[in-house]
């Protein structure tokens, strides 16, 4: 159980502190509730492209980086296509350094076209690395475009291509910052050996002065349900075969959601999951597979991506792929299996609550999807999933109308 | 009125008391150490095995990481299938990783299921048998992987500047070809292991909040297996070092690249060097971090990258000081110029005040945050343990980050940060 206090300030600001006395140091944490499923579809990886330009100066405040690092502290931020993060830890006595930064930034950016121009580059440079440069590297761009028609999930984080970032204006920057980067659109965490009625002093006198600025309020076009099986294949210059499936499952606080996790899990988490040991072991039709999902607060997707055996036909190896997931359709799962991927999660949930960064993201998230106490219920809605909704929920998502396989072939 | 323009009040870090929280030995009657860290407020813990089966004890390419990668692939009374089974059962995740001079077992689980598991990690130690069909699993899913990652050019670069470094026939220089993996053969495997693993020298670290029968368990379970203490004498091979004659490396390993990735290598004394300590603070403002020169110039003023780092690599015998980025294709030799460039700066101009008391209160900072936590302490005790290091040596690495002066960086730059001293790489 994580303890915690909430109160909301003047201007809307929703702050969450969350004391642990175990530990010398303090965490910053500042989501956002912006992410890549708010930019205009002509404009896409911007919300990216911004949490890059948030370290490119505020208006008072000409260098970030550089008065943190000398209060002892490290940050860092992130991006999702549904929101903004931005988090630093830093020795609790300093803890106010990491307020100052933090309120200066929300109060306004400096908007330096040096910035602007630079981090062009830099995330020009990201993209090539992690999506051009790398074999398969275009897969999800290609998944999620056949997946999504209607709904912004369509793009990555990164941005659909590269001439969206290198077109980005100093104007439709500052455009962004004023529609989503205010204190009504944001949630502040403290987290770590502080007080609660010291953090609340510290955070009014920084953040309490910020114009509240204007609630955004989200409008998204949902995706209609998919009717029909979605195909695609592709022939690129990599060494192996490779085949990629996946399905709509449900949103974050669906009940829905939690059994695809679990199924997840069956399937793909670890050696001793069910395509692992038919797919990888027994029948030696892929050199590895995995099956994940996004944890997307809309509704998601879940898939399965495989690398095949050299000789091994697409074909058969996606009918093993289809055999596996008919098991599960029929046969569900046994109480054991069921106890064995509940285990994992507990344990899971466990390992991260070690961290005091991941608690006080964890809490941010959770506040966001609605309710910071979210979080301590997550546990026993993993436990209350049961064989049958397994089996249900199976049925239901593997659906060969709800699917979208893309058929990625080495041209060697 | 507030004031947003200055920077509220600090307490340099310079200024704290770094505490390393103690840890508890213990000696198995067979002669391993165990050594427990007892922290934490969750009911979880780590233990790691660490054996002295790394690949400088392998007489055949890839022999060591396999025998590693295969510990958990059956033993003569559980297929791999159930042995994976067993610890997912209780939400564990054992893992296995193979370095230079150890190898480790690691374990991860809820305090409440070690009763059931420290014994099957036991069996693994006592009694792996290396199926025939497991180790042909493996070698061909290994070298499908390999096909994958040599397309990539960080992958290909990673591996030709430590074998420029080191030699190709050094264990710190040398990597797998196809046709390594195609010559293991399971009799290799069990051989290695036997001597290795089963009748191996190991010691244990275990961490977390630790249950107060685990020195018990582990007596019973590890204790009466025929292991030898970690500090006896292993003989490890010999080994020529033999970096290459030629400095520099201009490589294509794919002709539509869009980037290149760039290496720039020396060779380093290891830890027990008196230059080594001042080198990870001179590294530090180097390349060590997000607000580093090069990281201020290369990737924050010219936009040529999406990081820029440097290291000291961590060696037991013999380290080397690395920078390594993936930047554009057509930047890459301005890169490497302006890397040199930040050497020259620092060789001719001493590190201004204020940038030394950032460095130091970011680096006594980071240390802070490391030691939150029973695996981050953890991981410090075993790291000194393994470099044969005690705690003296943490507390002075400390202090040498509180004291160095200006002018010491300085003569480490001119010793160390000289162009025609470094390998360079870039692999398109």
């Amino acid at each position: 159980m994580i303890q915690f206090n909430r109160f909301t300030l003047g201007n809307g600001l929703r702050v969450i502190v969350h004391e642990d006395h175990s530990t010398p140091m303090a965490v910053v944490n500042v989501m956002y509730d912006v992410g890549a499923r708010d930019e205009d579809p002509s404009k896409t990886g911007f919300a990216h492209l911004f949490e890059h330009l948030m370290f490119g100066g505020s208006v008072n405040i000409r260098d970030f980086e550089t008065p943190l690092n000398m209060a002892g502290g490290e940050n860092n931020a992130y991006t999702t296509n549904d929101i903004n993060n931005y988090y630093i830890q830093l020795p609790a006595e300093n803890l106010e350094t990491a307020l100052w930064l933090e309120s200066d930034r929300m109060l306004s950016l400096a908007f330096s076209k040096k910035s602007l121009d630079v981090q062009k580059k830099v995330v020009c440079e990201e993209f090539k690395e992690h999506y051009i440069n790398k074999p398969y590297g275009d897969s999800w761009f290609k998944l999620r475009e056949m997946a999504y028609r209607q709904h912004p999930y369509r793009w990555m984080t990164i941005g659909s291509e590269l001439g969206h970032i290198e077109n980005a204006s100093l104007n439709d920057v500052k455009a962004f910052f004023h529609k989503h980067y205010c204190p009504v659109n944001a949630i502040l965490v403290i987290a770590g050996n502080i007080t609660v009625s010291r953090a609340r002093e510290l955070v009014e006198k920084w953040f309490s002065d910020i114009p509240p600025g204007e609630k955004y309020v989200r409008n998204l076009t949902p995706e209609p349900q998919q009717k029909e099986e979605r195909r695609l294949t592709v022939k690129a210059d990599v060494p192996l075969d490779a085949l990629y499936k996946c399905w709509h499952m449900d949103s974050r606080l669906e009940h829905g959601y939690y059994v695809a996790d679990l199924i997840t899990e069956a399937l793909g988490g670890g050696s001793s999951s069910r395509l692992y040991q038919a797919l990888v072991k027994e029948k030696q039709l892929f050199s590895g597979i995995e099956c994940y999902h996004f944890g997307s607060v809309e509704k998601g997707l879940l898939a399965i991506e495989g690398k095949l055996v050299k000789g091994v036909r697409m074909e058969d190896a996606e009918k093993a792929v289809e055999d596996e997931l008919k098991k599960i359709k029929e046969e569900g799962i046994s109480e054991t299996e069921l106890t064995k991927i509940k285990n994992k999660t507990e344990s899971a949930i466990a390992f991260e609550d070690m961290s005091v960064m991941a608690r006080a993201n964890n809490l941010a998230f959770y506040e966001l999807l609605g309710d910071a106490n979210l979080f301590n219920e997550d546990r026993e809605k993993y436990f209350s999933v049961s064989s049958a909704d397994i089996l249900n929920y199976s049925r239901k998502i593997f659906d060969v109308n709800n699917s979208n396989t893309l058929c990625y072939y080495s041209e060697n | 009125m507030l004031i947003r323009t200055s920077p509220p009040d600090i307490k340099d870090p310079v200024s704290f008391d770094i505490h390393l929280p103690s840890c508890e030995k213990h000696i198995l009657s067979n002669g391993v150490e165990v050594y427990a860290l007892n922290m934490g407020t969750e009911d979880a813990l780590m233990i790691n095995w660490v054996f002295k089966a790394g690949n400088c004890y392998e007489d055949k390419k890839t022999l060591a990481a396999a025998t590693n990668y295969l510990l958990k692939n059956g033993t003569s009374r559980l297929s791999a299938f159930a042995l994976s089974e067993h610890f997912e059962y209780y939400g564990a995740y054992l893992n296995r990783s193979c370095y230079n001079e150890t190898s480790e077992i690691s374990l991860h689980c809820l305090s409440k299921h070690i009763g059931k598991l420290i014994p099957a990690v036991s069996e693994i130690i006592a009694d792996s048998v290396y199926p025939e069909k497991e180790l042909d699993i493996f070698i061909q899913n290994s070298r499908q992987k390999l096909t994958v990652n040599l397309k990539k050019c960080e992958f290909v670069a990673s591996r030709l500047i430590d074998a420029y470094l080191f030699g190709e026939a050094h264990p710190y220089g040398k990597y797998s070809n196809l046709e390594d993996y195609e010559a293991l053969r399971r009799d290799d495997l069990l051989r290695f292991y036997n001597t290795y693993y089963r009748q191996g020298s190991c010691m244990i670290m275990a961490a977390g909040k630790l249950p107060d029968n685990l020195i018990d368990l582990l007596e019973k379970e590890i204790g009466r297996l025929p292991l030898r203490s970690f500090h006896g004498d292993v003989e490890a091979l010999t080994y020529d070092f033999t970096p290459a004659a030629q400095k520099k490396y201009r490589v294509i390993n794919d002709e539509q690249g869009v980037q290149a990735a760039i290496r720039i290598a020396r060779h380093f004394p290891n830890r027990k060097h008196p230059d080594f300590q001042k080198a990870m603070v001179l590294n530090n403002i180097y390349g060590g971090y997000f607000g580093s020169r090069l990281m201020a110039n290369i990737r924050e003023d010219k936009g040529y990258t999406y990081g820029i780092y440097s290291f000291l690599l961590n060696h037991v015998h013999q380290s080397g000081w690395m920078i390594s980025t993936e930047a554009g294709r057509e930047v890459s030799e301005d890169t490497i110029t302006e890397a040199y460039r930040e050497m020259e700066i620092l060789r001719r101009t001493p590190v201004s005040e204020e940038e030394l008391r950032l460095t130091q209160n970011f680096m006594i900072g980071t240390i802070l945050g490391d030691l939150d936590g029973p695996f981050q302490v953890a991981s410090r005790w075993k790291n000194l343990i393994l470099n044969g290091l005690d705690e003296q040596y943490f507390y002075n690495a400390v202090q040498t980050i509180k004291t160095i002066t200006a002018e010491e960086l300085q003569a480490i730059a001119n010793k160390y940060l000289l162009p025609e001293e470094f390998y360079e790489l870039v692999v398109i």
